[in-house]
């Protein structure tokens, strides 16, 4: 059968030996596809060029919304919708809007950051991930190479770039989309 | 690969590699339950299905089946709801606290104390809600929804009201926090399954593939929402706690109140942890992922917050006295010698006392003692709120008016419903889910033992 997707996989067990791989790939002008972990790598985002998430602004930005969202629902029920004395205090008791401006902040940040964070990461129930190798969820780290991006290199070089960097096993795995 | 240090106390003891965290936790999740979680399931199972009654009945019948009176119109019901958002309070501060300070420890036990929260929550919110009487008509009352008398909406000016946000928040937020962890463990099951497992975990698991991408998220996303529920686990104790200090009751009109219970909550949460954590590392054989090392810890943490407690109880009763309000200080030694003389001196002991033995090495690296004094800590943690709610109001201003509260079998059955809703849900999860966080005990595997693997 005929597929359309090749990769190679760089199989790597340790996350040291992962990002000095990182590097000497890279630089030996491989373009790498991405590397896939069990656990979160430290430094690895860095070594693979990623800019920066921009997620905590999003969460800021959500975080804004909720603030202000609360606030008008609370200054418009209780001062002009239906005003009434409760307490003795004014109608607009701001100190007491406090507690809830706070949680829905918190609420609307929280939420609208992992929704953005969903959407991004396509996190979906019925998402059907590119599984490259089954123990990348379990003990190795994969490091894929798209055959169509590196088409300037001989396959068999990148393979020896990959095995020089590091890699227990280097293999090719094909997709059909 | 076997990573030992020489120089610091390893976190995840037995030499275990990244195949074998993977395994042990997986396992529990893959295989046929053991007996011993079918007896605790089903008994549990079985407290939830008695205490149903008392609910059924309360519900059908109104809250006149339970032992309030008009003098104490609030006691087992908020004493049982505060009770349960305290012990859920430490789940949250292990994930998200511990994260920003950058305590390791946590790993092995924060899926389970996550899972703890947030099951007391849901508990603790069952109390308001039946106390509503009719809670199918609640929505209007806790949430400002328009309706038809024009529309009245709910009151922005009380703390009651703060309650509903800050629970319903904190319990959303804890459940977010929760499940983004445990979609990279839920892929490491689908990746170990066939069949119809395969599916079930695959949805589960949101199509999560550990690409460095995604890893750079979620991270971003766990110290930005660790970030939030920071100040939100603080908030919300905060917030019940001004249930009574916005009162002018005499023994709950007192600005020390706040922090008092946020000690309060994260001394019976880590109580509560502990229980939990003790009979699962037992039954699902995890002795060398929940290790002594955590107990102590989290024991020293209990010794911290009821030393702290401790010094509110004295700080309260000295004030009540320096204030020279009359009423006020008749609340403090009614509390001590009145007729609740029992509880008081139940919750002193329990609290202020039992956990000085944590001092001693030998008991807090003991499992037996741990595991004792851990119930006893949560038995002291339900009198502390029992002595403020019940005998602050059963001698107030008027002296004809003063009551004793006795506690119906309806009291009691909704209390045990809650336990048995509580424990059944723990045990689903401790099957169904993963029980300890994979993904981060494994990237905390090398880095807490550096020194060898270089």
């Amino acid at each position: 059968m005929e597929r359309d997707k090749h990769f190679i996989l760089g199989v790597y067990d340790d996350e040291d030996v992962l990002l000095h791989a990182v590097k000497d790939v890279r630089s030996s002008g491989v373009k790498i596809h991405e590397v896939y972990s069990p656990y979160p790598v430290h430094g690895l985002d860095e070594e693979l060029g990623y800019k920066r998430s921009r997620l905590p602004i999003a969460a800021f930005l959500f975080g804004l919304l909720g603030t202000s969202l609360a606030l008008t629902m609370q200054f418009y029920m209780m001062k002009f919708d239906w005003p009434m004395i409760i307490g003795g205090k004014d109608y607009a008791a701001f100190p007491d809007f406090i507690p809830v401006t706070f949680e829905m902040t918190v609420l609307l940040a929280s939420f609208g950051m992992v929704g953005v964070f969903m959407v991004t990461s396509n996190l979906k129930p019925w998402a059907k991930p590119r599984i490259f190798d089954l123990r990348s969820t379990d003990d190795k780290h994969i490091m894929a190479i798209d055959i169509a991006n590196n088409s300037s290199m001989e396959q068999d070089k990148i393979r020896e770039v990959l095995r020089s960097s590091g890699a227990s096993e280097v293999n090719d795995k094909s997709f059909d989309e | 690969m076997q990573v030992t240090s020489s120089v610091r106390e390893p976190l995840v003891t037995g030499g275990k590699t990244y195949h074998d965290v993977t395994h042990d936790v997986s396992r529990q999740v893959e295989g046929k339950p053991s007996i011993a979680w079918f007896l605790a399931f089903l008994t549990s199972a079985g407290v939830l299905a008695l205490g149903f009654i008392a609910l059924a009945a309360t519900l059908w019948e109104g809250i006149g089946m339970w032992g309030l009176n008009k003098t104490i119109g609030w006691a087992w019901d908020i004493t049982n709801f505060v009770w349960w958002v305290g012990i859920g309070h430490a789940g949250t501060l292990i994930s998200a606290v511990l994260l920003l300070f950058r305590q390791k420890w946590r790993t092995s036990i924060n899926r389970a104390a996550e899972a703890m929260t947030i099951f007391a929550v849901i508990c603790a919110a069952m109390f308001p809600v039946i106390h509503m009487g009719r809670p199918w008509l609640g929505a209007y009352w806790a949430l400002p929804l328009p309706n038809t008398f024009g529309s009245l909406w709910v009151n922005f000016n009380s703390p009651l009201l703060w309650d509903v946000f800050a629970i319903s928040t904190y319990f959303s937020v804890s459940l977010v926090f929760w499940y983004i962890g445990l979609i990279p463990d839920f892929a490491t099951i689908r990746d170990r399954a066939t069949g119809l497992r395969k599916t079930i975990y695959g949805a589960l698991s949101f199509g999560w593939d550990g690409a460095a991408k995604s890893w750079m998220r979620y991270e971003s996303v766990s110290l930005i929402l660790a970030g939030l529920a920071t100040p939100l686990v603080l908030s919300v104790h905060t917030i019940v706690s001004f249930d009574f200090a916005t009162s002018v009751i005499p023994g709950w009109h007192t600005t020390i109140f706040p922090p008092y219970f946020v000690a309060g909550a994260i001394f019976s949460g880590f109580a509560m942890v502990l229980t939990l954590m003790i009979i699962t590392r037992k039954v699902f054989k995890l002795e060398d992922y929940i290790t002594m090392g955590h107990i102590e810890l989290m024991n020293i943490v209990i010794i911290i917050t009821g030393s702290i407690v401790g010094i509110a109880y004295i700080t309260e009763f000295f004030i009540a006295w320096y204030s020279g309000v009359e009423a006020e200080q008749y609340a403090f030694i009614n509390r001590a010698t009145g007729p609740y003389w029992w509880a008081y001196w139940s919750m002193m002991t329990c609290n202020v006392i039992s956990p000085q033995l944590f001092w001693i090495k030998k008991i807090r690296t003991s499992i037996i003692a741990t595991f004792i004094l851990s119930l006893v800590v949560n038995i002291g943690m339900w009198f502390e709120r029992f002595v403020i709610i019940v005998t602050s109001l059963h001698r107030d201003y008027l002296p004809s008016s003063w009551a004793m509260f006795y506690p119906t079998w309806a009291d009691i059955g909704v209390y045990l419903f809650t336990f048995g809703l509580f424990f059944t849900l723990f045990f689903l999860f401790a099957k169904f889910f993963p029980v300890i966080n994979m993904a981060e005990v494994k990237s905390v595997l090398k880095s807490s033992s550096e020194k060898v693997a270089k």
